[in-house]
């Protein structure tokens, strides 16, 4: 790992004021990325300001079916909120089944989000829910937030503070998982929400990451039932191809996937 | 350089370390508690896991920096004085190990999962939680039966002493 300055911010001000005084900062959450990345000297931060320690950021509160998830919350404390799991428990298991047990007791929400690695769990189920990133300056839609492999919509020093989204009727993640690494090869988020509305969210398979898929989810908003997907093409052209998989090894899963979700919901 | 202040094994222990510094570098090397290991450097195969602030993690991919202020339990601060903790006599008494360079993180695993789960851990759950530790001799048979035995043995202790 390239040298490197550690601070520890004691509030969301604090460590924009220690970012800004930076030369080529950036904020550290649970560091189960950017720590790994800056070992394999892929990231050479000149400084690292600490966001693990700010308490506003920490915490989930659930009013009615309104969820907010602190942007510092862990994975593990995802996955075992009770009161998430009575209103949403799609994003417990997705959360309890990110990394490995050590892994989420470090990562947060905050950290996946804004990393926005192509096959990260979170940016799927945050498109799904239609949920909101709140960040110390605005509210940002899923929709607008993910904007291409590693790219989001934050700005230059901006911090995501909370997650936020309404509990939909019925939801569910299924993924394919490299049985390396343990990313999502392909993995599908679908929500059923309380307008009726339906949304499918795909990780892991697209070329700029986490996208929607209209043909799943005009087919499950007629039909909520894997066999309605059994029509459903995906096209391959659009999707991700490597050594661990082809484009259209990775469209079938979509459709796998997609079709386990639905039947797990 | 920083001085960094810690607690590890109830002891409170102070050190100066690089910024950059590894949390498993600053036990092994400024604390000379040599039984964490680094087995693969890229936060896969948990032989160096610890607990900090009660919660099992890989000390590989933490800073000491990141660390301060923490509680932090090794592999040497489980047994009190020559008496090995439930989980270490079940690795010994049901051969849980082979070279043995990943039994520290296996042992500290083992301890959260059992902490998290209490006796009613089976097998299926503990194979899934070894998802973050790797061993290269055992085929993991003896290590998941060794756990399942710890976590009888530390369940039915809870129930006696409740």
């Amino acid at each position: 790992m390239y040298a490197t300055n550690y601070h520890r911010a004691s509030s969301v001000q604090d460590a924009v004021k220690l970012k800004s005084g930076t030369e080529e900062g950036k904020y550290l959450s649970g560091g189960m990325t950017l720590i790994a990345t800056m070992k394999q000297r892929l990231a050479s931060p000149s400084d690292l300001v600490d966001l693990r320690h700010i308490p506003d950021l920490k915490g989930i509160s659930v009013n009615g079916r309104s969820v907010r998830i602190g942007a510092a919350t862990t994975h593990y404390d995802v996955a075992s909120s009770v009161e998430l799991k009575a209103v949403c428990p799609a994003i417990c298991d997705l959360a309890h089944h990110i990394g490995d047990p050590h892994v989420r007791h470090m990562g947060t929400i905050g950290g996946s989000v804004a990393n926005n690695d192509p096959a990260a769990d979170y940016p799927a189920a945050l498109l799904a829910l239609d949920a909101v990133v709140v960040t110390n300056a605005r509210e940002i839609k899923a929709g607008d937030f993910f904007t291409g492999l590693f790219e989001t919509a934050l700005e230059e020093g901006e911090i995501i503070v909370a997650v936020t989204f309404d509990a939909p009727e019925k939801a569910a993640y299924a993924k394919f998982r490299n049985p390396a690494s343990r990313y999502a090869m392909t993995g599908v988020f679908v929500a059923r929400r309380g307008n009726g509305e339906v949304r499918a969210a795909v990780t892991g398979a697209g070329a700029d990451g986490v996208f929607r898929h209209d043909g799943i989810e005009a087919a499950l908003a007629t039909n909520w039932s894997a066999d309605a997907l059994a029509g459903v093409t995906v096209d391959a052209s659009d999707l991700l191809s490597d050594i661990h998989a082809s484009s259209e090894y990775r469209a079938n899963l979509v459709k796998v996937m997609a079709k386990r979700a639905v039947a797990a919901a | 350089m920083a001085k960094v202040k810690m607690t590890v094994n109830g002891r409170q222990v102070g050190s100066e370390c690089e910024d950059r510094t590894l949390l498993v570098h600053f036990l092994r090397e400024n604390l000379a508690l040599t039984g964490t290991h680094v087995g693969c450097d890229t936060t896969q195969c948990g032989a160096c896991v610890v607990h900090m602030d009660g919660r099992s993690v890989k000390s590989c991919t933490i800073l000491a920096a990141q660390a301060a202020g923490s509680t932090i339990t090794t592999i040497e601060g489980l047994a009190g004085g020559g008496d090995l903790h439930p989980v270490q006599a079940a690795f010994k008494a049901n051969h849980g190990l082979q070279c043995g360079f990943c039994t520290p993180g296996m042992v500290m695993t083992a301890v959260d999962m059992i902490r998290r789960h209490g006796a009613n851990l089976d097998e299926a759950t503990v194979r899934a939680e070894l998802d973050g530790n790797i061993c290269r001799c055992t085929g993991y048979h003896n290590i998941v039966k060794s756990i399942l035995a710890a976590a009888a043995e530390m369940g039915g202790v809870q129930q006696a002493a409740e």
